[in-house]
């Protein structure tokens, strides 16, 4: 047996390093289908959560992987799944499901280059609208973009944290590059890690509704099997969790899905600036487009370009108020991404008509170079 | 030692071949002794295609004092090829002052690149040795031995630390094989810069 959790420096890929984040932070159910570049989370997980008493399983497919999870988060489990482009399609109808039945869990999406199969071994960060509405009705999502290893690390732990306080699934949206990556992970002991668990009952078990919310909006949640009625459903249902067919019911508990995110944005909402105080045209991205965005601003910089870069490190919810009050003082807004323009219509629509919007991206297969950000940001200031 | 290129704040070297020589391990032991051991910053990315042998496939590791923000190569100082594919596409790219590595076996050399060139019998060297496979170690061990880009002792230690159980002594004798045969080559050219010199005075 190897210790509960990793510690000291080591020199990962992304996909390990968000393996061990995983097992930091206690998932002891990990169910999958392997899928390039999403399938070295899936070996290390193999190799190692037996290691530490947890399960993993090769499902069918990722429908099916998608519901072990859910099933197993519902046995009291902290789970999580990986998967990629068309992985990740498949795993939308399950998704829902997940968000519906507030099921906490985590999904991983290292993306690469499509539609369809695509470029199974390249890059591309096409996947970010399908992250907030791949899924069918209307929901709120919470999405992480790492930009390194070391990230892939701290976000799964977040990740899973968010997903058990809020009870929903959250998603990583990792791409093939920092998926792929090698580079120095620093692990802290086990005690330095600040974990979340999902709030559980108390009172009379024949007394319990599992779908009644705290003053929070968030319902205690009890694992199936301790003696609690539990009954979980993908319709819309009432406190007690059984089927309501009615356009209230159906009111009342979107709106507290929905709303447990909106009313939480503070604390979900996560950016990085770098060099943005004295900025007149700020980059916005995320992932491994933000390393690209990084070296830019320092390039431009030393052309007499004043550039900054607004790094987002939660992607979905969106911080729609931030990119407001930057359009307001910036010259433009410049999102780099590789696709050809998904974050970038929000930046558009958020900067509110304040300042002009551009992207730099293209469809995928590689990076963004540091060189056409540069290109481009000695065109707009001119 | 001019012929040995000093060591600045960024490096970016770049190991091309084909899947299945081991290329982007030589790339992982690299960044890996670069971090861990020597201290520095350092990224590896890799980049294969859809199959698992035989494909052209390359490894860029970059080495540096500070922050590594973007993660590739954009002019390479060391350019090492196990394949004539990785030489013809990469041998042009490299800095001025710069070099190229190549397995002597494996790649045809074009004329005219005026680039500091080291020609290693990489693969004949691990071949003697009973295991082709571990031409990738050899030419660590030569780089190690023309470059400062990582030290000696870390590179090795890094080496033993990554191959498979029970390999560790052959991969061992292999590293410092590639080390010796740099080692040796440096020592002749200084040899014909000194004589040069005395032949000039």
């Amino acid at each position: 047996m190897r210790p509960e959790v990793l510690t000291g420096e080591h020199f990962l890929t992304g996909d390990e390093a968000c393996a061990e984040g995983a097992l930091a932070a206690g998932c002891r159910f990990f169910g999958a289908y392997p899928i390039t570049p999403a399938t070295e989370i899936a070996e290390h997980m193999a190799l190692h959560l037996p290691e530490v008493g947890g399960t993993f399983i090769q499902m069918e497919d990722e429908i099916a992987a998608m519901a072990s999870v859910l099933g197993a988060s519902c046995a009291g489990a902290k789970s999580m799944t990986a998967t990629s482009g068309p992985g990740f399609s498949l795993m939308m109808e399950n998704l829902g499901l997940g968000i519906y039945t507030e099921t906490p869990c985590v999904l991983v999406n290292v993306q690469r280059a499509g539609p369809s199969t695509g470029l199974p071994t390249m890059p591309a960060q096409g996947d970010m609208m399908q992250a907030r509405w791949g899924s069918h009705g209307h929901y709120e999502i919470i999405a992480l973009a790492p930009s390194s290893p070391q990230e892939m690390f701290y976000q799964t732990i977040t990740a899973f944290n968010l997903s058990e306080i809020f009870r929903l699934p959250v998603l990583i949206m990792a791409d093939e590059v920092t998926g792929h990556l090698s580079e120095k992970v620093v692990i802290p002991e086990a005690a330095a890690i600040k974990l979340q668990t999902r709030k559980l009952p108390k009172g009379r078990k024949d007394r319990f509704k599992p779908f009644q919310p705290g003053p929070d909006g968030i319902p205690p949640m009890a694992a199936a099997g301790e003696g609690y009625g539990i009954h979980v459903t993908g319709l819309t249902h009432d406190e007690r969790g059984y089927p309501v067919m009615s356009p209230d019911a159906h009111e009342k508990l979107v709106a507290r899905i929905v709303g447990k995110i909106r009313n939480n944005l503070h604390r979900i909402i996560e950016t990085e600036s770098y060099r943005l105080d004295d900025a007149e045209i700020a980059l916005i991205s995320y992932g491994v487009s933000a390393r690209s965005s990084l070296a830019a601003v320092d390039e431009a910089r030393e052309k007499g370009i004043k550039a900054g870069l607004l790094r987002l490190i939660t992607v979905w919810p969106f911080p729609e108020e931030l990119i407001a009050s930057l359009a307001k003082r910036m010259k433009a807004l410049v999102t780099v991404e590789i696709n050809l323009g998904q974050i970038h219509l929000e930046v558009e629509r958020c900067s509110r008509g304040q300042c002009p919007a551009f992207l730099v991206g293209h469809a995928g297969g590689t990076v963004i170079s540091p060189d056409r950000i540069l290109e481009s940001l000695e065109a707009i200031s001119k | 030692m001019a012929t040995k290129t000093a060591s600045t704040q960024h490096k970016e070297v770049l190991i091309t071949g084909f899947g299945g020589q081991g290329i982007v391990l030589a790339g992982q032991i690299l960044g890996k002794a670069a971090s861990l051991v020597d201290r520095k910053e350092s990224t590896l990315t890799q980049s294969y295609g859809p199959e698992a042998r035989g494909g052209a496939c390359s490894a860029q590791v970059i080495i540096s004092q500070s922050t590594i923000h973007y993660p590739y190569v954009r002019i390479p100082h060391i350019v090492l090829c196990l394949s004539q594919g990785g030489y013809d596409k990469y041998a042009n790219s490299v800095r001025s002052d710069g070099m190229l590595i190549v397995d002597q076996d494996l790649v045809r050399i074009s004329e005219g690149s005026d680039r500091t060139l080291y020609r290693v019998p990489a693969t004949r060297i691990a071949e003697e040795l009973g295991r082709k496979m571990m031409a990738n170690i050899v030419m660590l061990g030569f780089l190690s031995a023309v470059s400062d880009v990582v030290t000696k002792d870390a590179l090795h230690a890094t080496v033993v630390k990554s191959v498979p159980k029970g390999t560790e002594e052959l991969n061992s004798t292999a590293f410092h094989k590639g080390y010796d045969y740099g080692a040796a080559i440096l020592k002749g050219i200084e040899k014909k810069a000194a004589g040069k010199k005395g032949a000039k005075s």
